[in-house]
Parts: structure tokens; sequence; C-alpha cells
């Protein structure tokens, strides 16, 4: 066996039978790393057993970021650096601050929320994706199953996954 | 070739043919009964208490000094220009019945404008989700459509309340406003004169704004009827042509709605306070009625689910309702913030007078605890996915928010009916009570007329599998 990672990639044709699939496999024991599809299959981060993602907080936390940069900003300028009378309003008028209070919410959360997502789906500039067949981006749907994060022999992986109905199956390493 | 079919009375037939269709029919039971009965008595005795310790206040209020806070106010904002010393002056003068009954009608006011406004927008609701053709809310479209029993009675309540409060609610009923000969005249006023009145003079009777009263209140119960039945006929015969023909009216509806919603608003709320107007109001209106109507429509689905009813809807359809409430909220503060932001930058005083009378002075503390209960609590409550998919949680946001729109409207209408002379005691909650029972009583009855989803409805498998 060569070095690096080694994946049993099982290829299905069709959405269903690929949840069944997702389905069956976890419960023979083994343990899938992710599953690659042309379009979001519905229901499909329920039979993979995903925890709810951790982006809603990162999002949260860049917007309160965008929020309390956007005060700072805001009270800097019009009460602290520069004080000017307009429109007879206090130095600090709360009131017209909230329209740039929430873009610059809005904007963090969103730039902020991208950036993470960048980063933990390993497209950032330096990073190198696993492609694992291209045809996921047609009309393949791809399970991918780390053989050493599981107990089992590649010939039981392959045999199980044959059993849920895979039209390939095929091996993929990278270094 | 379908109405050759002959239907007799079908809604009354409706559940004898429905029996193993595998639909469910709500029961109103009589403990339900009760305990709605139960509320609206406590409701009518604090009404009583309120309307009692009123008679007490107002009498020593008049005999001190009758009138002098709104002569007040007008001194408070003297150099807001001539033009809103004599409107302010001229509302003083009028001080027209005693102090407990004008509360009374104020209150009965604010109740009968909200509880009109959310039967209108239950079958909004309904015809919305026609017009758009949604699969996902089949198995909840009847809820809010049970709203709209409540229209003819929130008819019945406005004709009434504006023939005997109408001069105690609305300033532009004096008809001395109007002469050029009186003291009262005022030049404002009189140039929006046709808007309610026309084609009859000025000062006599307001066959404008009467005649939108009832031309709006007809087209809406017209339309829900006939959608009912419509929606009641699918549930026997089956088929999609109900379905289409659904569609086709609840796109009139909206049409309609879209103007008679935003102009309802300013003949029975934004009117009050005649001199000032915004451009926002109808908006503003709609979107507070709507996040009320969604919160109630929400409240009743969970209440129904708990009650072993409605299994078909999923906790992702009330997923997508806790997503609504929340959405809307922030939609409703949007157009509260525009609404104010406006008027606050550009400090023309005709304008800022409305937000005078609410930012500062009494009723301050409803103006910021709006703002708190309508937006911070809903926004922070159900931002996460976890507490739209609590039942718990999804149902006391519901009931905060119906109260908290209450108060929205409360403090639309209160300043500019009272001026500094409101209050919030035991005739409001006592009237708020008896209000939201007869409300979900009507409701509820309604629903148990007939299944509570439709079993023919073509995307009901849809709406089963719903998921988000």
């Amino acid at each position: 066996m060569s070095n690096g990672t080694n994946y049993v990639l099982g290829v299905y044709e069709d959405e269903d039978v690929l949840k069944d699939a997702v389905r069956q496999v976890r419960e023979n024991g083994v343990e899938i790393e992710e599953v690659y599809s042309p379009f979001p299959v519905h229901g499909i981060e329920d039979v993979l057993g995903y925890k709810r993602s951790w982006m809603a907080r990162a999002a949260f936390a860049f917007g309160v970021l965008g929020f309390a940069l956007a005060l700072t900003m805001q009270i800097g300028m019009m009460g602290v650096d520069w004080p000017m009378i307009i429109g007879g309003k206090d130095f600090v008028p709360f009131p017209a601050f909230v329209p740039v209070l929430f873009e610059m919410t809005v904007l963090l959360s969103a730039f902020g929320m991208v950036g993470t997502f960048f980063v933990i789906a390993n497209l950032k500039p330096w990073g190198r994706p696993k492609i694992f067949d291209i045809r996921v981006t047609d009309d393949k749907h791809v399970m991918a199953v780390d053989i050493d994060a599981n107990g089992k022999s590649e010939a039981d992986i392959k045999e199980i996954i044959k059993a849920s109905g895979a039209s390939e199956i095929n091996n993929k390493t990278f270094v | 070739m379908e109405d050759c079919v002959v239907r007799p009375n079908i809604t009354k037939s409706i559940k004898s043919n429905l029996v193993n269709t595998g639909t469910e029919t709500f029961e109103f039971t009589n403990k339900a009964k009760k305990n709605l009965m139960i509320t609206m008595v406590v409701g009518l005795v604090l009404s009583i208490v309120g309307v009692v310790t009123n008679m007490g206040a107002g009498n020593h209020e008049e005999t001190t000094d009758g009138g002098h806070d709104a002569t007040e106010m007008v001194t408070d904002q003297g150099d807001y220009g001539e033009s809103v010393e004599v409107s302010e002056g001229g509302a003083a003068e009028h001080h027209g019945s005693p102090l407990w009954l004008k509360s009374l009608y104020n209150n009965l006011w604010i109740n009968t404008i909200y509880f009109a406004g959310l039967a209108l927008l239950g079958v909004f609701f309904f015809t919305i989700q026609y017009a758009a053709q949604a699969g996902w809310s089949a198995g909840i479209k009847r809820i809010p459509l049970a709203f709209g029993a409540w229209l003819p009675i929130a008819f019945g309540l406005i004709a009434i309340l504006f023939f005997l409060a109408g001069p105690d609610l609305f300033h532009w009923t004096h008809s001395s406003l109007y002469d050029v000969n009186s003291e009262d005249f005022d030049e404002i006023v009189k140039n929006k004169a046709s808007y309610f009145y026309w084609p009859m003079e000025a000062g006599s009777f307001p066959a404008f704004w009467v005649g939108r009263l009832v031309l709006f209140f007809g087209v809406w119960y017209l339309l829900f009827r006939k959608l009912r039945t419509l929606a009641f006929e699918e549930d026997i015969e089956g088929g999609e042509s109900r379905w289409k023909r659904m569609r086709i009216l609840s796109a009139l509806f909206l049409v309609f709605f879209a103007y008679s919603s935003s102009i309802a608003a300013w003949d029975w709320v934004m009117s009050i306070d005649v001199h000032w107007f915004s451009t926002m109001y109808g908006w503003y209106s709609f979107a507070s009625w709507w996040v009320a109507c969604l919160a109630l429509t929400t409240f009743l689905i969970i209440y129904l689910k708990e009650n072993g009813y409605l299994s078909i809807v999923n906790t992702d359809v009330l997923h997508d309702m806790g997503k609504f409430v929340f959405a809307f909220s922030i939609f409703w503060t949007y157009l509260w913030f525009s609404q104010f932001m406006l008027i606050y930058y550009a400090h023309i005083p005709e304008e800022t007078v409305y937000y005078m009378d609410r930012w500062t002075g009494k009723y301050s503390i409803f103006f910021f605890l709006n703002l708190i209960i309508n937006f911070i609590l809903p926004f922070f409550m159900l931002m996460t996915h976890g507490s739209k998919r609590q039942n718990r949680i999804l149902k006391s946001i519901c009931v905060v928010i119906i109260l908290g729109h209450w108060l929205d409207f409360y403090l639309m209408i209160t300043p500019g009916v009272m001026k500094y002379e409101g209050g919030f005691g035991f005739m409001e909650v006592g009237l708020l009570l008896v209000f939201l029972s007869s409300f979900l009583f009507v409701v509820l009855r309604q629903i148990a007329k007939a299944p509570l989803f439709a079993s023919n409805h073509p995307m009901l498998e849809e709406s089963k599998h719903h998921h988000v």
C-alpha cells in the first residue's frame, strides 16, 4: 500500500440510492469521511449524522465585531475627534448611527462567514482541495471512505460499499 | 359544468362526508370554551374596575385643571410653528366626553383595530400561500383563514364605535374646523377635508371615509367567504380546479389588499393625528399586524399540536413559521426605524411633534418597551436554530409578540386620542383580555367547523415531507 491517505470511493448514480447507501454503510460500521454531490441532497446531513455547523456562531461573532467597530468609529469621529453641530443634534446622535451600525454588522458578518467557510472548506488560496472524482461536478455522487480511519480491511469496505448499490468502486490516494 | 352540480349547504354536510378520508377535525371542547369565558369575565371585571377608578380620577382632574395638560403641551412645543399650536389648542378645547369615557373609547378602538387587522392578515396569509403556489404550508393554511371569521364583527365594532365615539377619537370629525367663521377654523384640516367628506360638504357626513370602510370590509369578507367555500368544496370533490380558482381569487385579494390595507391604516389610525402624516404608515401598520398574525398562527398550531391535532405538521414547518416571526419582527423594526429616522433627522416641526409626544414624557417608557419587546426580544430569542424548533420557546415568544404589537397599536392611538391624559391600567389589560378571548373564541369555533387541513390539497404530500 502506498504512502499518504488512502481512500475507497463509492460512485452512485442517484441521490435516493446514495441516501440509502449512506445509511447502510454506516450501519455496517464503516465511517464515511465525506459525500460529494453535484447538487444539494435534502436530508443527507441527517443520514450522515452531521452535527450542526458552528458557522452560525462565527457569523454572530463577526456581526458583534462589526457592530462594535461601527459604534467605536462613529463615537470616535463624531463625539471625540471632531464634534460638529449637525441639524441641532447631539454630538453623538445614536439614531443617526443605526444605519451604519446595521451595515457594518451585516458586512462583517457576511465577509467573516465567507472567510471562515473558505478556511474550513480548504478553499484558502494556499489550500489544496482534495478532488476525489471530477464527475461530482456533473452527474455522479461520490462517497469517500478513509481506509486507515476504519478498523476494517480494504476488501471488507469495498464489499460493504458494493452491497449498498454503488455503480463503481475506485481507489484514490492523496500524498 | 361543475356549477351544475347541486351542493346543498356544503359547510354543514362536510363533516359527515369526510369521515373516511383520513382527515381530522378540531373539537372545540367545553373546557376550552370555559377557559375563554373565564378570561372574558376576568377581562370584563378588570375593565369595569378600570372605568370606575378612571371615573374618580377623571372627575378630580376636571375640577382642578381640566384640559390644562393639553395646553401645557402646546407651550412645550411653542417653537414648532403656529400651525401646530392652533391644532393642539383646538384639540384642547374639544374636550368632549369625560375622561373615563374617552379612555374607554380609546381602549375599545385600539383593540378593535388591532384585531380587525389580525383577522384581515389571516386571510392575507392564506391568499399569499395560494398566490405563491406554496406547498410547505398546505397543512396549516386553514388556521389563519379562520381569523377571517372575525371580519364582520370587526366591521360592526368599527362602525358602531365611529358613530358613537367619532368626535372623541377623531379630531377631524368636528365640523367647526371647516367653518371659516369659527375660531376653531383650521386650514390644514380643511385642505384634507375631501379625503374624509367627499362628495359631501366638509364637516357634514364623512361619506368617503365610511364608503371606504364599507367597501373594504365588503370585498375582504366576500373574498374570504368565497375562498372558504372553495376550500371546503375541494375537501369533498377533490381535483385541481378549485385550487386553480383559489389562486386567481387570492391574486385578486392581494391586489385589493395592497391598496386597502394601507388606506385602512390611514383612515383608522393615522387620521387620529390629523395634522401629521407619514408615507410609511400603511406599511408600518401592515408589518405590525402581520407579525402579530404570524405569531398567533404559530401559537395556534402549537396549541393544536399539543392537543393531539395536526400530526401532519412536522417540526420543519414550525421552524419555518418561527423564521417568519423572526424575519418579520426585523422587518417591522426596519419600517419602524425608517419612519422614525427620517422624521428625526429632517427635524421638521410638523413631523417631529408625533414623536415628541411618544419619545418624551408619559409614553416614553412604552416607546422604548415597544422596541425591546418587538425587536430585541424576538431577535435574540429566535436567532438560533434550536429555539425555533422548540415549541416551548416558540410559543412563549409568540405570546410576547402578540402582546407587544398590541402595545404598538396602543402607542399609535393613545397619545393622539388622549393627549397627555392617557395611562395604563386595569382598563387596558381588561379590554385586551376581553377582545383576545372573544377573538380566539370566534376563530376556534370557525376552525372546528371544517377539517383542520385540506385533505385534497394538491401539495399536501409535499407539506408532510417539508424539510428545511
